[in-house]
């Protein structure tokens, strides 16, 4: 059994419970053993662009007290927490002044924190620390009448070298081969920054930025857009309709976390992945799916 | 059409300014390839959103200039540009760096400052209450506790009270 904690941050834990919910379900069936922390709060990405130390005392905070409770492995499943809490990691590990100034803020509440801990996104996990091949073996029910647009979000892989370069920044493979190992086909398309970032400044520049992968996913024919991010989702499905009224087009595409097309592939009871939660139907990814057979050959 | 720049009134200081922020050292790197620019996917559909011009600006000195412009906060943070600088200016970084000198002389977007409010009532960017934990019940979810008072506390301690409103203070 791996143990890890579970950092689930702010949005994940109210708009994106379908996902929470299905990777609690899959990491139960790969032996990840999930600790959750009382005490986990903001990442502190929000205040990274407004004041530097108060977002790397944030990170810090959550990340000393997974090391307080030995835990020093963290599965984060927002891209935006992932990339704030290694980026806080590098900081303390190469820049002293800036690691005593988060240890005077820390001590003010009876902690600290070294950069112990390792931080990773839960799929990079399922990557790295499970493998392709367990993940495989995990698969009951292979998704092989399925055509997934596989989109990672820019900071899964990006900054590169804050990551250790697990995968490539320009042509990312790592969650196209999590989904070729449910056994659907990752089909390729042209591939752009979401805008989630850019939703608060300005909304139509947002949007538009989130059209143009959209319609290069239409234009390819996939069955649904697989995301890995809160903030992914929030573009591509929270504000589809939205985008189709702005653009004059239709896209009409299902999203599922990565998790819950494991569980479907898993053969994990539907209601336990969330699935209701999803606001674009997913009554057509749903019917592509081979009924599950009564006789099981194991 | 911008009206033009006058070089009485630009501040050839604010270049070191910028290069003291952290994630603004490597400023001086840029030799204004434009990478950055035909990299940006916010460009595709703000013509004006220029991060060479803004890196310009910021060599000729046109502090003010920079700092009140609201395209600085357009950035999605999505390192495209970071990735590809021939030169390892650290774009994205560099960015963080200006919005943070931005904050720091008066030019906080509100939508930014909603953010920070948000964080010290609730220690978190969304609220969970008993109706969230209620839903997140029915999905088997652990409930989740709202402690805001670390975070007020690290708020407070790092400078970043001074951005909220006078009466939380």
């Amino acid at each position: 059994m791996k143990k890890a904690s579970l950092f689930v941050g702010c949005t994940v834990p109210v708009r994106g419970t379908n996902y929470e919910q299905s990777f609690r379900e899959v990491a139960k069936r790969l032996q990840i053993d999930l600790t959750d922390l009382s005490g986990f709060s903001c990442c502190g990405f929000p205040t990274h662009s407004i004041h530097r130390i108060t977002a790397l005392a944030l990170s810090a905070r959550n990340l000393a007290l997974s090391s307080q409770s030995s835990l020093l492995s963290m599965i984060t499943l927002c891209n935006a927490c992932t990339e704030n809490m290694t980026h806080t990691n590098h900081v303390i590990q190469h820049d002293p002044d800036a690691r005593n100034e988060i240890n005077r803020i820390l001590s003010q509440i009876h902690l600290s924190y070294q950069g112990e801990v390792k931080v990773k996104h839960a799929m990079r996990y399922l990557y790295e620390d499970i493998g392709i091949t367990a993940i495989q073996a995990s698969v009951k029910k292979p998704l092989s009448s399925l055509r997934i647009a596989a989109y990672p979000g820019c900071h899964y892989t990006k900054p590169s070298d804050l990551y250790d370069h697990f995968d490539s920044p320009e042509n990312p493979h790592t969650l196209q081969d999590l989904v070729r190992a449910t056994g659907a086909s990752a089909i390729p398309y042209h591939s752009s920054c979401c805008g989630g970032g850019t939703l608060g400044a300005k909304e139509d520049t947002a949007l538009l930025m989130a059209s143009q992968t959209l319609k290069s996913m239409k234009e390819n024919g996939v069955d649904a857009i697989v995301v890995i991010c809160p903030f992914c989702d929030v573009m591509f499905e929270q504000n589809q309709k939205k985008i189709e009224k702005l653009t004059g087009e239709e896209y009409n595409l299902p999203i599922l976390y990565y998790p819950q097309l494991l569980g479907l592939a898993m053969n994990i009871e539907r209601e336990k992945l969330g699935l209701s939660i999803n606001r674009i139907k997913l009554d057509k990814v749903l019917a592509k799916i081979q009924p599950i057979q009564p006789e099981n050959k194991e | 059409m911008k009206e033009a720049l006058l070089y009485d009134q630009l501040d050839p200081t604010f270049k070191y300014q910028v290069m003291k922020e952290p994630g603004g050292e490597k400023l001086s790197l840029c030799y204004a390839c434009d990478t950055c620019t035909l990299s940006c996917p916010v460009r595709v559909y703000e013509e004006s959103y220029q991060p060479r011009t803004i890196i310009r600006l910021l060599l000729l000195g046109a502090k003010e200039e920079v700092l009140s412009d609201p395209m600085i906060w357009l950035c999605a943070s999505c390192f495209q540009c970071q990735e590809r600088c021939p030169q390892g200016v650290g774009v994205t970084d560099l960015m963080n760096a200006i919005k943070n000198i931005a904050c720091r002389e008066g030019f906080l977007p509100k939508s930014m400052k909603m953010q920070i409010e948000l964080l010290y009532k609730h220690g978190r960017l969304l609220e969970i209450g008993d109706f969230e934990n209620k839903k997140r019940d029915k999905q088997q979810l652990p409930s989740i506790k709202e402690q805001p008072e670390e975070i007020q506390r690290i708020i407070e301690l790092s400078g970043a009270s001074q951005y909220l409103p006078q009466e939380s203070e």
